[in-house]
């Protein structure tokens, strides 16, 4: 009657759209319930990690805006891109719903892009744009929030990359990153600088806090996600697989690395102010690697390792999970040959082989979405597409 | 407050690796219906269910997709900015990204008035115009405010105004005695920035739609939705739908109308571009000028994100990301209550305006369509007509060939998943009805007849009926 679609454009006619898969091929609990586990436990300590950078930088924000200098400028800069290696490998716990972003979640305050530059502060050729030479406008957290959810739209000047606009300024420079000066958080040699200090404070603090929310959805023994996580069997499991799929290629492959492609003659890149965009890349894919392994790096270096989602599809077909971490792995080395700045990578870089390098870690993205999808169903996930209602 | 996160980019979508080789043949191998996009469908549910691509999309075209929803959800930002190929907004807007309005590819809603207090509204806007014509036939814009109602702008330009929102009380009751109350929205415009709107002033509230099947529409031939106006008047009863003839800036000529709650809009392509220009601010080769009235001094001095800000190319991969966004699967589609419904659909005349099934031809422009859209048995109810809805439902402002009382019958396609999606079922062109049902209450003019058998049906068959259209 119909072509062999392949797994998720299955369709059986005959059961509603959220029709359980086959017995057979639902894992037995006894080997689903430690990767569970053992998954949650990954996203709580990366969390924890993920926090304790984001304090780093919150301490280096505090001691500049104290003291405003160039060198501790830099030490703020240093701080933001270090927490973003962290940060970045979070983000193949996105795309189901989860507490990063369910309906309340806080990824949109805290990733929001591109960023509203002019409507935070001044920009080239309007020298007294935004907030922070408004000053009809209070500067508080509650303030900013409140002007993020206008009209109930997405955020558009908090989170990662206000920061990073606020540290590093447009990014003018054909080989550099943005090159703002110390001296706009310096009373008496930029104007408004008071305000400029009080708004890198205030979205710093708002970033700390939101992604303290994050630690505590994931932490254990509490009445909270994790532990709902935890018990949701299959369904947590195709979770699982969905935040790989889609941050491999929709997000990664797709919304970050095809569209910069496609408009190459743009300053089309997720981290432009700081010309870091190769490194968000790394880290996505790194993240990638870590929930399929079931492995984290700690920053004192030390490793968490545990019951992988690798082991459960191992158990089913040995031969799928290794060309699956082959795969995978192959995509972090590919990820890693991008060069800085991305911005000129996209126009060929400077050995004009920018462009073959990035394709490369697309097409290796999107044989690996594949293989997940394959290794997905081998685990008893029939269609991922589906959400089911909670 | 609605809230859309980047992060619900609906990138699952990309997971589906594309099935290999072409289409098949028209066949009857899905009698029932329960593939109403045809090989295009995809088996979704939940709050992505209306943002997969369809399911027989090449990889080169799924990286398109990509292209496509990037541009189409994340927010355009004030000019200028480091994203140059992001800036533009405004300086009038009435949202940042086609995704603040099509929240997750789906339908807005008007705000909720409690108490007499609403929100602004987000995902509706309203149409103005005063009496005679305008371009190319079209409507003739309000001489200070333009042809729509912009409430939000860039910082440094004074908003157009506040729109105000209350809702009057309709009363009624089905022959089995039940009461009901609809309610009937009741707009105006407060802190006018531009002084007071001339005296004749046409206003139109429109919300915006869901997206799903929209390329397989523009792939319904002519002849298919000019052959529905004949049938409608040989059978010679009241219902009598016309296509509306409108202009097409991409043809450069009239064509006929489909898209738009009025049908003003001929191609997918000038729906989109219109939009753009009208919604978010953005510029195109088609649309090169922002909506600047000649009063509103502010919006004519505020800086621009390039000319145009938006390129082709982008348009077209924006164009192209709506035109392929999947119908999903039917739900339900066996349960007898819903062949039952499915009947009552039938016996009620309600399958005469929403016309059941269509065959595709081939999308329209290579440009902004797939061949993945081509040659599909499609189900999406509705005849692509004007029809006289009647007084109630009636906005008294002519859209091209579009009096005051008509409106282009809606498609059904995807109404039972918009709580899913969008968390409401709020219908007709304004959201005025809450649910199916009212939305049948709202029906009359032609669809008179129809909505008298309604009210004349037993509870169970009313909600026989509902179910049926909730499983499209």
């Amino acid at each position: 009657m119909m072509k062999p679609l392949l797994i998720a454009a299955f369709l059986c006619a005959c059961l509603p759209a959220w029709g359980q898969a086959p017995a057979a091929k639902v894992p037995a609990s006894a080997a689903l319930k430690p990767v569970l586990a053992h998954h949650a436990r990954l996203v709580h300590v990366s969390y924890e990690d993920t926090l304790a950078s984001a304090r780093t930088l919150q301490r280096a924000v505090l001691a500049f805006v104290a003291r405003p200098d160039e060198p501790g400028l830099q030490a703020a800069r240093r701080a933001w891109l270090e927490a973003r290696e962290v940060y970045g490998q979070t983000e193949a716990y996105r795309f189901y719903g989860g507490p990063i972003d369910d309906a309340r979640g806080p990824e949109g305050r805290l990733n929001a892009w591109p960023m509203d530059e002019s409507f935070v502060d001044a920009v080239q050729g309007r020298p007294d744009a935004g907030l922070v030479n408004d000053r009809r406008v209070r500067i508080d957290r509650r303030t900013l929030v409140a002007l993020n959810e206008r009209g109930g739209e997405e955020n558009i000047a908090t989170g990662w990359h206000a920061i990073e606009f606020l540290l590093w300024g447009q990014d003018l420079s054909d080989d550099g990153p943005g090159a703002r000066s110390a001296d706009d958080f310096i009373d008496g040699r930029a104007p408004n600088a008071d305000r400029r200090r009080q708004v890198l404070r205030v979205v710093t603090d708002l970033l700390v806090d939101d992604l303290a929310s994050l630690v505590r959805a994931w932490a254990p023994g509490a009445a909270n996600y994790r532990a709902r996580f935890e018990r949701g069997g299959t369904e947590s499991l195709r979770k699982l697989f969905v935040g790989l799929g889609s941050l491999s290629r929709g997000e990664l492959a797709g919304e970050r690395l095809e569209v910069a492609l496609a408009s190459r003659d743009q300053e089309d890149e997720h981290s432009c102010f700081s010309d870091n965009t190769h490194r968000d890349a790394v880290s996505n894919a790194l993240g990638i690697e870590n929930v399929w392994l079931g492995r984290w790096r700690r920053a004192d270096g030390s490793v968490i390792e545990g019951p992988s989602p690798r082991e459960l599809v191992a158990a089913r077909d040995a031969a799928l999970a290794e060309r699956t971490t082959r795969q995978i792995s192959g995509s972090v080395a590919a990820a890693e040959s991008i060069q800085a700045p991305f911005d000129r990578e996209i126009q060929g870089g400077r050995d004009g082989r920018g462009r073959a390098r990035i394709e490369a870690t697309v097409a290796s993205l999107v044989a690996q979405t594949k293989l997940l999808v394959e290794a997905a169903a081998a685990a008893g996930i029939e269609r991922l597409n589906l959400v089911q209602p909670e | 407050m609605r809230r859309d996160t980047p992060a619900a980019l609906a990138i699952g979508a990309l997971l589906l690796s594309a099935p290999a080789g072409g289409l098949p043949a028209d066949t009857d191998a899905d009698p029932h219906g329960l593939r109403p996009g045809g090989a295009t469908t995809v088996d979704a549910s939940g709050r992505n269910a209306f943002s997969f691509p369809a399911a027989n999309l090449s990889d080169a075209e799924r990286t398109r997709f990509a292209i496509g929803n990037s541009f189409f959800r994340r927010n355009w930002v004030e000019a200028p900015a480091s994203t140059t190929a992001r800036d533009g907004l405004g300086p009038h807007f009435i949202a940042r990204s086609c995704g603040g309005c099509h929240v997750q590819d789906g339908r807005g809603a008007p705000p909720e008035v409690k108490a007499g207090r609403h929100e602004p509204p987000v995902a509706l806007l309203l149409r103005l115009s005063v009496p005679g014509a305008g371009s190319h036939g079209g409507p003739r814009p309000e001489p200070r405010y333009g042809e729509q109602f912009d409430n939000t702008a860039v910082r440094g330009v004074p908003p157009e105004g506040r729109i105000t929102l209350r809702e009057e009380p309709v009363p009624g009751r089905f022959a089995d005695g039940t009461r009901y109350t609809l309610r009937r929205p009741v707009y105006g415009f407060a802190d006018l920035a531009h002084g007071p709107m001339d005296p004749q002033t046409m206003i139109s509230p429109r919300v915006a739609p869901q997206l799903i099947g929209v390329g397989l529409l523009e792939a319904i031939p002519d002849a298919e939705i000019e052959r529905n106006a004949r049938e409608q008047a040989a059978q010679g009863g009241a219902i009598r739908g016309v296509p509306n003839r409108v202009w097409d800036a991409f043809a450069g000529e009239m064509r006929v109308g489909r898209y738009g709650w009025k049908a003003n809009a001929a191609s997918l392509a000038h729906q989109s571009a219109a939009a753009f220009v009208g919604d978010i601010g953005i510029t195109s080769s088609r649309f090169p000028a922002e909506p600047c009235m000649p009063a509103q001094t502010a919006c004519l001095a505020a800086p621009r994100g390039g000319s145009p800000e938006i390129d082709d190319r982008t348009l077209a991969d924006v164009v192209f990301y709506q035109a392929v966004l999947a119908p999903p699967a039917r739900r339900h589609a066996n349960d007898p209550q819903v062949r039952h419904g499915e009947r009552l659909f039938a016996d009620a005349r309600c399958a005469t305006c929403h016309r059941p099934s269509y065959l595709t031809g081939a999308s329209p422009s290579a440009e902004f369509g797939s061949p993945a859209l081509a040659g599909q048995r499609i189900r999406p109810y509705t005849d692509l007509l004007l029809h006289d809805m009647g007084e109630g439902l009636a906005d008294g402002r002519p859209d091209f060939g579009a009096s005051g009382r008509q409106w282009k019958t809606p498609p059904l396609w995807g109404i039972g998943l918009l709580r899913d999606v969008n968390g409401h079922q709020r219908l007709l062109h304004d959201g005025r009805a809450r649910g199916v049902l009212e939305a049948v209450l709202w029906h009359g003019g032609e669809a008179r007849a129809s909505r008298e058998r309604v009210l004349g049906m037993s509870r169970a068959e009313r909600e026989a009926l509902v179910r049926f259209v909730e499983s499209l």
